[in-house]
């Protein structure tokens, strides 16, 4: 499907339809998720605190997420010279900027009352904000190279560096002491999570993932129509 | 050209015509400084995070050449000359960043311990933090030289270097400070050590390749 999609044409015509129907599944699985969110029963400790934990641990899933979608996009473009994939690779890293922003202030919001701080350097918290200047220094990268094709190559090979991080941000829990929850979902044992959060927590990311795919697709098609009206002024000026 | 003396070239240009390992050292010494200054020189707090500044520092200190690795040859067309030549290109990044650790990595290594106590930080720290500032400097000379090689031809130079390299400092850091304070209080310090030689031999392995093909596509 990847290499189907690498003809813009085709590309166009499935997000025209595909991100639309994305943006509409994101808002309907927000809005259930964010119904039993607060449906759901206050925490026993935490009281009703407990539920930025809807907000706050899919924003984290998927600025990991969107990281894996940048360094595959990235390879995509590096090795196999797909056509959009550098578009992708682009138009990904400002959303996952932006989730992993939302991931670490409403952490913030949630630290202080249950841990007494607004930040603590927690390696979990600590290695999410260096997937933040992961992020910006991407960011900073396309913007400060002129060419763009080179913008994009020297762009996904960084990515692919930065790649490392991913793994210790989600290992970060179990590697080292940490005051940040470890892992509660997908324990050998099954969920340690009681149902009425379980299912407010599956929705809201799955919600989120919707709402990437569809700011994703939308994303791409405005960096291919910005590439083609570039060249387009380009061959204009002669 | 082999890759001996493309090593002497790399290291005559590092130490000749005012470089040297001094002027490194020179800017270790004197950020050193600046923490005494700004935290005021209390012995007791001072002592408590006496080696994890002197392992920032170090950090810091290392980023300080990196601009000028590929940036000098890429400017004066030798970087052309490199790639067209005999040695592969990955090999090429690979002694340049070699020879970045033995001029500015190594000296800061030996300086390191020295900063740490004079910081405050207790002499039996002083060998650990030698062995850990080495084999880090070799890590931060080649990831260093990651973000030197993505970063030619852009406009920022040595800032831009800075924020893509730091996020990537970030492990070695972790380690090598780990490792010294647990053996500061007593805990076992040879895990952190292993992993920071582990971080350091993976960017040795794998970071001239992506060298090369950042330093290719910024020359073509």
């Amino acid at each position: 499907m990847i290499t189907a999609l690498a003809n813009p044409q085709r590309f166009l015509a499935f997000s025209r339809w595909a991100a639309p129907l994305f943006g509409a599944a994101a808002a309907m699985l927000l809005a259930a998720g964010l119904w039993l969110a607060f449906a759901a029963p206050p925490d026993y400790q935490q009281g009703d605190t407990v539920r930025i934990l809807f907000v706050h641990v899919p924003a984290a899933e998927l600025s990991l997420f969107a990281y894996v979608c940048l360094a595959g996009a990235s390879f995509f473009g590096l090795v196999f010279r797909h056509a959009l994939a550098d578009a992708a690779a682009r138009a990904a890293a400002p959303l996952g900027a932006g989730f992993t922003a939302l991931a670490l202030i409403t952490g913030s919001f949630w630290g202080k009352p249950m841990w007494g701080a607004w930040w603590v350097w927690d390696p979990r918290l600590t290695s999410e904000l260096i997937l933040l200047l992961f992020y910006l220094g991407y960011m900073a990268l396309q913007a400060a190279i002129e060419d763009e094709a080179k913008a994009d190559r020297a762009c996904a090979i960084l990515a692919l560096a930065g790649a490392v991080n991913v793994p210790i941000v989600h290992f970060s829990v179990t590697w080292w002491n940490s005051l940040h929850q470890g892992e509660s979902v997908f324990t050998s044992k099954g969920p340690l999570i009681a149902g009425v959060y379980l299912w407010p927590w599956g929705l809201m990311t799955f919600g989120y993932i919707f709402l990437f795919a569809s700011l994703w697709l939308v994303r791409t098609r405005a960096e291919i129509w910005r590439r083609r009206a570039r060249s387009l002024a380009l061959k204009a000026a002669g | 050209m082999s890759a001996w003396v493309l090593l002497r070239r790399e290291l005559a240009l590092a130490w000749g015509r005012g470089g040297g390992p001094l002027l490194a050292c020179a800017f270790y010494a004197g950020m050193t400084t600046l923490l005494p200054l700004a935290s005021g020189p209390s012995p007791a707090r001072l002592a408590v995070v006496a080696a994890g500044s002197a392992w920032a520092a170090l950090a810091l200190s290392s980023l300080l050449p990196l601009e000028r690795l590929f940036e000098r040859d890429f400017e004066d067309g030798a970087l052309d000359l490199l790639v067209l030549g005999a040695l592969p290109l990955e090999l090429v990044c690979a002694v340049k960043c070699f020879a970045q650790w033995l001029a500015t990595g190594a000296p800061l290594a030996i300086l390191a311990p020295v900063v740490s106590s004079a910081l405050g930080a207790p002499l039996s720290l002083a060998p650990l933090t030698f062995v850990c500032a080495l084999i880090g400097g070799l890590g931060f000379a080649f990831t260093g030289g990651l973000g030197a090689s993505l970063a030619l031809g852009s406009r920022r130079g040595g800032l831009l270097v800075a924020v893509i390299v730091l996020p990537l400092f970030a492990p070695p850091v972790i380690f090598g400070g780990g490792a010294v304070a647990a053996l500061a209080g007593g805990l076992g310090w040879t895990s952190g050590l292993m992993f920071l030689a582990a971080y350091s031999l993976a960017a040795v392995a794998l970071a001239p390749f992506a060298m090369a093909a950042a330093c290719r596509n910024a020359l073509s």
